[in-house]
């Protein structure tokens, strides 16, 4: 029934999107990890970035590739921001404010865009998006290729920023024991914001390698963050590596059970692991504790 | 009996309004703001008492009106009791939720996100399955007269929202003075402690959950009427999950009329936005989120609250000037 010529090219097209749902997930535990809060913005700021780089390409003819260089660090600047001076002295430093500001950010993020640009869906028309590469036994699509290598690249920076910088450091230090890290000197209101920032400016590269080959409304980013929430969850809440083997996971999932199931089922599918996990392994499967 | 006079002096005041206004647009405005209230009220139950902040408050309400409306027009049951059915169907709904998940110990953003979580699953359930119209949705016969639940004027539909809004202010206040409620409370401040003295907590908010819900769904057994049409995005959509907990967290949560005055203030700065700007999607919504943030920074016990600091306030500067006159 399911040859391995169908097969084999849905396990590889789930991969390439797996990439970069892996990315918004990176973003998603980055922040989880160190706040330990769930950033309930981060569907919404993965819209305003697609909305941004749409208009990067309209009114400046910017690619969206090199547009990585430019939006990257603004929404790296925007989530510094919403952390240092909205969420953080909002919320007086309660678990239960935070949730709530976030989610008071993606209705307001969500809802402007709304207001302005309306429900409208768009796309952008790029001379490259429907260029395939012949692998032989299957073709698979230009954009979504250099999608699944960026996100490659980013993790690896991300990882050397953790590892090798005194910022990393810090924001290790902060995740593991924040009385400790503020006890020898550390800034946690600035590591905080720095952790927002660098989740945001992750959302804000998946936005670029996702527009090529998507399209785009106000309400977008929700169907990518229930995914990126399944991917933490699965992945364990603030593990890196999780996020990123849980994120090629679920899109292969996805792209599976969509081609057995059908589309709108396939969505159901995703949920339900979302679920099962929660019930039965809140911590996932590499996280440490619940 | 003590608690009790406010709640009537404010339902009579409000029952009142109908004889000096009976413009349709002001009627329909009260009574969305009360149906908003209500779900509020569900809320305020386990989040405001109980601590357990739900972000996913819709996969009630939805089942309430999805419930009554497809009982009616697939079953032919009358309104009334499919009605009580859809109440039954929420907390039923709520009883699976909060059975799943305070067993395994969900708490904080693992709770928040399980329930936005369910209210989406279900979304995606109706927006396909063949029982509630699919992506057409489900519209009910319209066929006035009490005994289908369906009136002619809106002063009736008025009245009664304002008798279920009455009944769950009643119902906050029986909680807050019942041992159930005080357990509650107790959970909601320190949930080890709480079981550290015999308090079941699981169970405890198991029996809230449910309440909760039973009373979230019968405000969409009454969107469903009074509207006589829903579909996936209106019964199981973001909107009411955040109507529902804005209005406590805005009002005061915790407190018995905490949701009342959040919505009646929310939906006045709606309306007031749409005055000013014009009526465009998502005007209303912008002006929400930044109040949610502007309450949560600066009055986090909600307006009730501020105004009791500010009572507390100037009190204490007042006996403060008295006992410094004294010294002279």
């Amino acid at each position: 029934m399911l040859s391995p010529t169908i097969l084999i090219p849905a396990i590889l097209n789930g991969l390439l999107t797996g990439a970069v749902y892996a990315l918004v997930a990176l973003g998603l535990t980055l922040i989880y990890g160190v706040l330990h809060i769930i950033n309930f913005a981060h569907g919404a700021l993965l819209s305003a970035a697609l909305f941004a780089t749409f208009f990067g390409y309209h009114a400046f003819g910017l690619d969206p590739y090199l547009a990585i260089f430019l939006l990257a660090p603004a929404f790296f600047a925007l989530g510094y921001g919403l952390q240092r001076f909205v969420i953080g002295p909002a919320s007086h430093g309660e678990d239960r404010n935070m949730l709530l500001v976030t989610l008071a950010i993606a209705v307001i993020l969500e809802n402007a865009l709304l207001y302005v640009f309306r429900a409208d869906t768009r796309t952008i028309n790029l001379p490259y998006a429907f260029e395939t590469i012949d692998f032989g036994f299957t073709f698979l699509a230009v954009p979504r290729v250099i999608g699944f290598g960026v996100v490659f690249v980013v993790a690896l920076l991300l990882w050397l920023i953790m590892s090798w910088t005194d910022i990393g450091k810090a924001i290790r230090a902060v995740a593991k024991e924040k009385l400790g890290a503020e006890l020898v000197g550390i800034d946690v209101a600035h590591v905080y914001a720095v952790t927002f920032g660098l989740g945001t400016a992750c959302v804000a590269i998946a936005a670029c390698l996702l527009i090529p080959t998507y399209y785009l409304n106000p309400q977008v980013g929700n169907a990518f963050v229930l995914i990126a929430f399944t991917i933490v969850v699965l992945g364990g809440m603030g593990s890196v590596p999780g996020a990123l083997i849980g994120g090629l996971v679920i899109g292969v999932v996805e792209s599976l059970s969509g081609l057995i199931l059908g589309e709108s089922l396939g969505q159901i599918g995703i949920f339900l692991i979302f679920i099962a996990v929660l019930l039965v392994r809140p911590s996932g499967l590499f996280g440490a504790r619940a | 009996m003590k608690g009790i006079i406010p709640i009537a002096a404010v339902i009579g005041v409000l029952a009142a309004v109908p004889l000096v206004v009976q413009s349709n647009a002001t009627l329909n405005f009260l009574v969305v703001t009360l149906l908003i209230a209500l779900a509020g009220q569900g809320w305020n139950i386990l989040g405001g008492y109980g601590g357990q902040y739900s972000f996913g408050h819709a996969a009630f309400f939805g089942t309430g009106a999805y419930a009554s409306a497809i009982l009616q027009v697939r079953y032919g049951v009358n309104a009334w009791i499919g009605f009580a059915a859809g109440i039954a169907a929420g907390a039923t709904v709520g009883a699976i939720i909060g059975g799943l998940t305070f067993r395994s110990g969900l708490r904080g953003s693992y709770f928040a996100l399980v329930t936005l979580a369910f209210a989406e699953v279900l979304r995606i359930v109706a927006s396909v399955a063949p029982v509630t119209g699919a992506g057409v949705g489900t519209l009910i016969k319209l066929d006035l007269g009490a005994q289908a639940f369906q009136f002619q004027s809106r002063v009736v539909f008025y009245w009664v929202i304002l008798t279920l809004v009455a009944v769950s202010l009643l119902i906050a206040r029986l909680l807050e003075r019942s041992r159930f409620g005080v357990w509650l409370i107790a959970v909601r401040e320190n949930e080890d402690a709480a079981m550290a003295l015999g308090v079941n907590a699981t169970m405890v908010k198991f029996g809230a959950m449910v309440l909760s819900a039973a009373i979230t769904a019968a405000a969409g057994c009454f969107y469903a009427q009074y509207f006589l049409f829903i579909d996936a995005g209106i019964a199981y959509g973001t909107w009411i999950s955040i109507d529902a907990l804005l209005t406590p967290i805005i009002g005061g949560v915790g407190t018995v009329f905490g949701p009342l005055l959040g919505a009646l203030v929310v939906k006045s700065l709606g309306e007031g936005a749409k005055l000013v700007a014009g009526d465009a999607p998502g005007l209303d919504l912008v002006v929400y989120g930044i109040v949610l943030v502007l309450v949560i920074w600066f009055a986090p016990r909600g307006l009730i609250g501020a105004v009791v600091d500010a009572r507390k306030w100037l009190l204490r500067r007042a006996s403060r000037s008295v006992r410094e006159t004294g010294h002279d």
